[in-house]
């Protein structure tokens, strides 16, 4: 299979911080990559690495077989498209213009779009159900309905690889169940490969294709849901009891928070 | 259904010329407005006839026309574009709706740099274009090392600083108003109130040389500015440079911005003003605002220009006050929004 992403012994610090610490691992064509861990443990950094808003202080990082910095800033926008945690609303832009952004990378030195670029910016929009909204402004729209803006504007850079970062941290359980189903579905229609830092560990067992999990920026565990979310490798990232069982739904990880007062010997009948 | 949903758009380009084209017709109706009108009384008859030629040219009126009025309405045209399009870019760049020339206190230092040339004993041009030049670029470097890196774009450090830089130049304009005694007092004073009527050909075509090569660039950069509101991470991940875009968009503007006081003077709010109005005219996409706010930016000048011409009974008041006449009322009611 075709590796996307390699990173080899790869590292970032914030000064004395060590955030990131030799991490080596690949991300395969189509897969859908979930990165979980506690907070502080390094998720949201990596991603910035993938996309290279960070620069990693040592290791390598090659995508779609290159080195990462080897890549224009706009040749990389062409192969990854970033969708942020909340999408920025300080001035208000229509839904369309933020959607047509994401053509940037594909237009001109005057930035002007044709026919074909509207073109892609509608199916875009149509697939992720935000045509209707074409002519809203941004920050009018319900967080779920921005985020799917956000998706929207994403594909119109046509990437080979979406990250998101939080995509449903602040949505309702309809929007995000919504979320992960259109990236579900740019994985199975277009052959679009996800990576996701997530904090949710079930949405990660219901969607993910392979996990990592991260903690204190090292890997303690990747591979399937299955490998990945057992009780041991839960407590160790997290420190608190939790419940590791089968899903109704099939053969899924099911993840239970578990409360004190069902430990506590006194409140045990 | 879906293209009912969504009515074809035109493409932008044909709605940046549709605009265009509008607002340059209003630019030239401005513009001959401009030249017609005045205290020795005109008629927009003779206008025609002492521009295009015409049976009887007045040699008294042909002059005023060609070496008083035209070169003062295409000044006016000239400061106006880029006074609006500085104030555009400033507020792109710094995340700030109520960013301005006037209000970050660049026309206060072009103001100290002015006074000390007119001090100096300088001619208007260049002695004293020059160190209002020097003036204006040294506050730009003050101003970015005060509220440098994140603190820049929060919006009251941002106002904080250009309220602190004017009120420093303002106390050192007054004192060396203080120890200014003879005629060239009322220079200062006339400068100070952003003046438009020095204007002659030659200086107007050694700005315009400067001005139009910077409008031409950020004409092109105004995708830029478009991907830079929606926050630097996603910016760079759509595949700007932000670096390269940064600082070519800073260094541009602040050319720009001061080579234009040091020309005009103080005339503030213009770069308010305009990019609001088109701004709710137009919507956000800077790529249709860049060319709007250089048209609508120098008629609006114009006609400031006209005013301040013909309101006073006698002789006439500097431009920058009606601009400002108009434009704080404004800025009090952009304040009072954002909150």
């Amino acid at each position: 299979m075709k590796k996307v992403i390699e990173a080899r012994r790869l590292s970032y610090s914030y000064g004395d911080l060590h955030v990131l610490e030799d991490l080596s691992f690949s991300v395969f064509q189509g897969d859908f990559f979930v990165i979980i861990g506690p907070n502080g443990s390094g998720k949201t950094t990596l991603l910035k690495c993938i996309c290279r808003i960070l620069r990693p202080g040592a290791g390598r990082l090659d995508t779609l077989g290159r080195p990462l910095q080897h890549y224009s800033r706009r040749s990389l926008a062409r192969s990854i498209a970033l969708v942020p945690q909340t999408a920025p609303a300080d001035f208000p832009f229509t839904v369309i213009e933020v959607v047509l952004m994401g053509r940037s990378p594909h237009l001109g030195l005057l930035g002007l779009e044709h026919k074909q670029d509207l073109d892609i910016a509608r199916q875009a929009m149509e697939f992720t159900g935000v045509l209707s909204l074409a002519r809203r402004r941004v920050n009018e729209l319900s967080g779920g309905e921005r985020q799917r803006v956000m998706i929207a504007r994403a594909i119109c850079q046509e990437p080979e690889i979406i990250l998101l970062d939080e995509p449903t941290a602040s949505l309702d359980l309809a929007h995000q169940v919504r979320i992960m189903d259109l990236m579900e579905q740019l994985r199975d229609e277009r052959q679009v490969t996800i990576v996701m830092v997530s904090h949710d560990i079930n949405l990660a067992a219901l969607y993910g294709s392979r996990l990592m999990l991260l903690k204190e920026g090292r890997i303690l565990s990747l591979g399937s849901p299955s490998e990945v979310l057992t009780f041991q490798t839960l407590e160790a990232a997290y420190g608190c009891p939790l419940l590791v069982d089968k899903s109704p739904l099939g053969d899924f990880q099911r993840v239970t928070l578990v409360p004190r007062k069902f430990i506590d010997p006194r409140n045990q009948k | 259904m879906s293209r009912e949903a969504m009515p074809e758009r035109p493409l932008l380009l044909r709605r940046v010329w549709t605009i265009s084209v509008l607002l340059f017709l209003l630019l030239l109706a401005v513009a001959f407005l401009g030249i017609s009108v005045g205290s020795t009384g005109s008629g927009i008859r003779e206008t025609v006839d002492s521009l295009f030629g015409g049976p009887e040219i007045d040699a008294v009126r042909h002059a005023i026309v060609w070496k008083v009025r035209f070169p003062r309405v295409l000044l006016a045209i000239l400061v106006g574009a880029a006074l609006s399009l500085g104030g555009l870019v400033f507020q792109a760049l710094l995340r700030n709706p109520l960013a301005e020339p006037y209000i970050l206190g660049i026309s206060s230092g072009s103001g100290i740099g002015a006074i000390v040339g007119i001090l100096a004993g300088f001619s208007r041009f260049p002695g004293v274009c020059a160190t209002a030049f020097a003036g204006s670029m040294g506050t730009l470097l003050l101003l970015f090392v005060m509220s440098s890196g994140q603190t820049m774009l929060r919006k009251d450090t941002l106002l904080l600083s250009g309220v602190m830089v004017n009120a420093f130049c303002a106390a050192l304009i007054m004192f060396l108003m203080s120890i200014t005694q003879d005629s060239r007092l009322h220079n200062i004073l006339f400068w100070l109130m952003g003046d438009l009527s020095a204007a002659d050909l030659p200086q107007v075509g050694i700005l315009a040389a400067g001005l139009i090569p910077s409008f031409a660039l950020l004409i092109c950069l105004s995708k830029a500015l478009n991907l830079l509101l929606m926050g630097r991470e996603l910016a760079q991940t759509m595949g700007l440079n932000i670096k390269a875009a940064t600082v070519t968009l800073l260094a541009a503007t602040s050319f720009m911005v001061s080579l234009t006081v040091s020309f005009c003077g103080p005339v503030g709010f213009v770069g308010l003003v305009i990019p609001h109005v088109l701004r709710l005219a137009f919507g956000q996409d800077h790529r249709l605002l860049a060319p709007a706010c250089i048209l609508g930016g120098g008629g609006y000048m114009v006609l400031c220009d006209l005013l301040a011409r013909i309101l006073p009974d006698q002789g006439e008041m500097p431009a920058g006050v009606i601009t400002a006449m108009i434009g704080v009322p404004l800025f009090i009611i952009l304040l009072k929004r954002s909150g």
